[in-house]
């Protein structure tokens, strides 16, 4: 299936779970925040949500700012 | 003898209160602009701050391998995070940016507001910013906002409930310093809230000027960040924030036109 990833394109195996997602982009370490199709998914659902085709997802993170 | 007079620091005695929790440090400093991880830590160590702003983005994929991450030179346990909505130019992408923030962080709810209207002055888009606010104050954010230096507009943020009113110095990046202590003056005599000098200031006697006219603090970024030697500006912010304050505290003499001898006149023998 395709998702949105951060504005891009990725093919992934179908009915994969946000944790799976996470995993699968080398991330599982990171402080992040995820939205799927504008909807925050908090950490702790991450293994029971399950990814739809053409998600929009956006993962952020912190980083340097005034 | 006479007793030693124990110094009263205002690190010990006079906290900044923001929302009930005590700082000692009433300089708040970006993290952003910084030439690596190194040089973020040494600045904001040398600046004494204890809470720092961080701007919210998007994760680069497949990037990540080994990159030192701002919260592992900057642990949060350490450190008061203050998530920035910089680059957010209307109300929804603000809140959407502190929702994101608050998960991050997991659960942390306290914001630096900012609403920009215009990309040449990144002055705040004044509109924009008060329904912001009032729609993360009613998602129990606790908001500390960036405004202009409009005596009136610093009183509705008061009003709705932010916890820090933050006016501009000069635009956010100038380093022109104060343009309008006046406003500022009357900004600070207004509130019951804390109010900031946030942006605009460009070297250590405009944070001590900032202080002097009363502020409760100063957020700066840039005037560190950019400066020939970072580590050495936030040294020196670190003290003039300090001097500011205790100049404040100490109340300074009024401006006179002419000459008072320092010496007595009486008892000259010439």
């Amino acid at each position: 299936m395709k998702l949105i990833i951060n504005g891009k394109a990725e093919q992934l195996p179908e009915g994969m779970s946000a944790a799976q997602l996470i995993e699968h982009l080398d991330l599982t370490n990171e402080r992040l925040a995820m939205e799927v199709n504008r909807e925050i998914v908090p950490r702790s659902s991450f293994e029971s949500h399950i990814l739809a085709a053409d998600d929009q997802i956006e993962i952020v993170r912190a980083i340097g700012g005034g | 003898m006479s007793t030693v007079m124990k110094p009263t620091t205002p690190t010990s005695a006079d906290p900044l209160m923001i929302d009930g929790v005590a700082y000692h440090s009433r300089l708040l400093v970006g993290t952003g602009k910084y030439k690596d991880m190194d040089e973020t830590r040494l600045a904001v160590e040398a600046s004494g701050a204890e809470i720092v702003t961080v701007a919210i983005r998007r994760t680069n994929i497949g990037q990540n391998a080994g990159e030192p991450s701002l919260l592992d030179v900057l642990p949060p346990d350490r450190y008061t995070y203050l998530p920035n909505t910089a680059g957010c130019y209307s109300e929804a992408d603000a809140v959407r940016t502190c929702r994101l923030a608050r998960e991050l962080l997991d659960g942390h709810n306290l914001v630096k507001l900012e609403v920009l209207g215009d990309e040449k002055t990144l002055f705040p888009d004044i509109t924009q910013t008060l329904s912001a606010a009032e729609t993360l104050i009613q998602d129990g954010f606790k908001v500390m906002v960036y405004t202009n230096d409009d005596p009136i507009v610093a009183r509705r943020f008061e009003e709705l409930g932010c916890v820090a009113v933050m006016p501009l110095a000069a635009p956010i990046g100038s380093g022109l310093g104060i343009r309008n202590p006046y406003n500022i003056r009357t900004i600070v005599e207004n509130a019951s809230v804390p109010i900031l000098v946030d942006a605009g200031v460009g070297c250590a006697s405009d944070a001590a000027i900032a202080m002097e006219l009363g502020c409760d603090g100063v957020l700066m970024n840039t005037a560190i960040a950019g400066a020939k030697d970072p580590v050495l500006m936030a040294a020196a912010m670190k003290k003039a924030i300090e001097a500011g304050r205790e100049s404040y505290l100490a109340g300074r003499i009024p401006r006179k036109r002419f000459a008072s001898a320092s010496s007595p006149v009486d008892g000259t023998f010439f």
